[in-house]
């Protein structure tokens, strides 16, 4: 008959009227500014730069080959490399970035960077409230803006974390072997000579 | 007491009129013979200018917050307590937003058709009784007034339309046109039973025919067969007359975006919006008048509470109804609309006549029931059977995305 879908339909409506003040599951909404739900492991919204240790600037894992740079779709990562050498957290000599600007205004959140980086040293942020009263300067982030513990990484990306810090040391360990190797190769090519010489 | 506070704006009314004139005696000042009814019709429509724009205000919050929760989330809740004050918020916004008017368009037109609208919406108060003697004008003929004042709203929408000098504009005017003359018809003729029953124009005298009580239910039109389809016609033909969803053609995003008002800002627009509600709550009213028995209380043992409060407690009511079907249905298309207008509506409204004298005719008893009532039945089904029944259409056949 006319008129009974009509009637159906303010029946669920009042249903739903009615229910939203008996029944949290009826209201879905999350109040942003007092409530936020919660992110998903993989969440991620702009990169930052792993940092070991104390020192945000000396621990700095990058070693300014500008891969990223090149890769960067959209062009938003600036680096200028030191003219100089330090020592690393493998604890080889490596340049490092004298600066490592992101335009946070440019940067589209791909993950390249992330994905093409070999040294585990730029990652991607889950901070989200990046407003700011100034366009042009308050979204470009230097590296003093950008260097983030290990540790932050460990806690917003548990599980990336984790391999990657595997990875880290798989990378440590090859070098530590390396080193030694070549350590043990210096001392016997100081200590050869002398049957050499005796021969 | 209850007799006191039952009247008390009308003994405020005439407390006041009465001061006034003391004071003047006694200041010896001789006013002009056109003065103090002139002081009478400002105390007179005070009320009506202060009451309903403010009814108006609390209805926008009200009406975002009940389409908020019918959607499943919470509406308005930032400024004031609850979300209460977003209306000073919005009126505010809307007071200091640039007035742009278009460079083509007819500056006078388009300034006074929003005006012309309030104007109307404002004067079929005049008639409407809100309580036991509180009417701001009782005319023998209230109701054709209402009629005649309120079709002036459609000369300010078509001005409104014509005069921005925008196609989107003059093409919701003309939608607006169509939908409003088109249930002009339905609207006043479901009216017009009721005129024939109680054999009278004036709102009072309609009122007062739906006051006695017999048995438990009062002597409502409404629960009488004719009078129920009568106030459901007259509610169908209201909304549309109103441009509420479902019925809000006028206004379509995707093709007209908003309308006949598109080209106005700032406090026009506000005006607007100000008449449509002002409209919304006169048409209740009259609803209320003519069907739901106006000031009356429902029961006799209520006759206590004071009638006026009956009678905003009904608005209030209707005004519920309006935001429930709003948050309920969805919107028609303009072949439809027209469809229910003269396929459904009129018909119906004739044969609703036709039952009203029946029942005025056949004298009380179960007779008139049943003669009035089968009709109206009847031709419900009839008139509702072939156009709104589903047709079974088969499946859809796709020629290219298969």
């Amino acid at each position: 008959m006319l008129g009974t879908g009509i009637i159906k339909g303010m029946a669920e409506t009042a249903r739903n009227f009615l229910g939203s003040y008996v029944s949290r599951e009826h209201l879905t909404t999350v109040q942003y500014p007092e409530e936020r739900s919660p992110q998903i492991e993989n969440a991620r919204q702009f990169p930052f730069l792993v940092f070991d240790g104390d020192d945000p600037i000396k621990g700095l894992r990058c070693v300014a080959c500008q891969i990223c740079e090149k890769e960067c779709p959209p062009k938003c990562i600036y680096i200028v490399k030191s003219k100089d050498k330090r020592v690393d957290y493998k604890g080889q000599s490596q340049f490092y970035p004298a600066r490592f600007d992101i335009d946070l205004s440019v940067c589209m959140s791909c993950q390249i960077c992330v994905e093409v980086c070999p040294f585990e040293s730029i990652k991607m942020d889950t901070a989200y409230e990046l407003s700011t009263t100034d366009r042009f300067g308050g979204l470009m982030a230097d590296k003093h803006q950008l260097a983030k513990s290990n540790e932050h990484y460990r806690h917003i990306h548990p599980t990336d974390a984790a391999l990657s810090d595997a990875a880290l040391a798989v990378e440590v360990a090859k070098a530590k072997a390396v080193a030694e190797a070549k350590a043990k190769a210096a001392i016997t090519t100081t200590v050869s000579p002398q049957p050499v010489a005796a021969t | 007491m209850t007799d006191s506070l039952d009247q008390i704006f009308v003994t405020l009314k005439h407390w006041l009129l009465s001061g006034l004139d003391d004071l003047l005696k006694w200041l010896e000042v001789a006013p002009p013979g056109w003065s103090m009814p002139l002081v009478s019709i400002v105390l007179s429509l005070a009320p009506i200018l202060m009451v309903f724009p403010a009814l108006f205000a609390i209805t926008t919050v009200l009406e975002r917050k009940g389409l908020g929760r019918i959607q499943n989330r919470y509406g308005p809740n930032r400024v004031g307590p609850f979300g209460f004050l977003q209306f000073a918020a919005d009126g505010i916004k809307a007071l200091i937003k640039e007035d742009l008017v278009p460079r083509a368009a007819d500056k006078v037109v388009h300034f006074i058709a929003p005006v012309i609208l309030v104007i109307t919406a404002f004067t079929v108060y005049a008639v409407l009784p809100f309580g036991r003697n509180m009417v701001a004008a009782d005319l023998d003929a209230g109701l054709l007034f209402f009629f005649a004042v309120g079709a002036a709203s459609e000369l300010a929408v078509f001005m409104a339309g014509w005069s921005s000098r925008n196609k989107y504009a003059l093409l919701g005017a003309m939608r607006a046109i169509a939908q409003m003359v088109s249930y002009e018809i339905p609207l006043i003729l479901s009216s017009v039973a009721v005129v024939m029953i109680t054999g009278t124009l004036s709102l009072t005298k309609i009122v007062e025919a739906q006051s006695t009580h017999a048995g438990l239910l009062p002597d409502w039109f409404v629960f009488t067969p004719w009078g129920f389809m009568g106030f459901t016609l007259f509610m169908i033909a209201a909304n549309a007359e109103l441009n509420r969803s479902p019925f809000d053609l006028p206004e379509g995003e995707s093709e007209i975006i908003a309308g006949y008002f598109i080209e106005y800002s700032g406090f026009k627009f506000a005006l607007f919006f100000l008449s449509e509600y002002l409209s919304m709550f006169a048409l209740s009213g009259l609803g209320i008048t003519l069907f739901l028995g106006g000031w009356n209380a429902p029961f006799a043992a209520l006759d206590f509470i004071p009638s006026w409060s009956w009678f905003f407690a009904k608005l209030l009511a209707l005004i519920f109804l309006f935001i429930w079907t709003r948050g309920t249905l969805p919107r028609l298309r303009q072949d439809q609309l027209m469809n229910l207008a003269w396929k459904f509506m009129i018909p119906m409204v004739l044969v609703n006549l036709v039952a009203a004298a029946l029942w005025h005719f056949t004298g009380p008893g179960w007779m008139r029931w049943l003669t009035s009532g089968a009709l109206v039945v009847g031709a419900y089904m009839l008139l509702g059977k072939p156009q709104f029944e589903s047709k079974d259409i088969g499946k859809r056949t796709y020629r290219f995305a298969d």
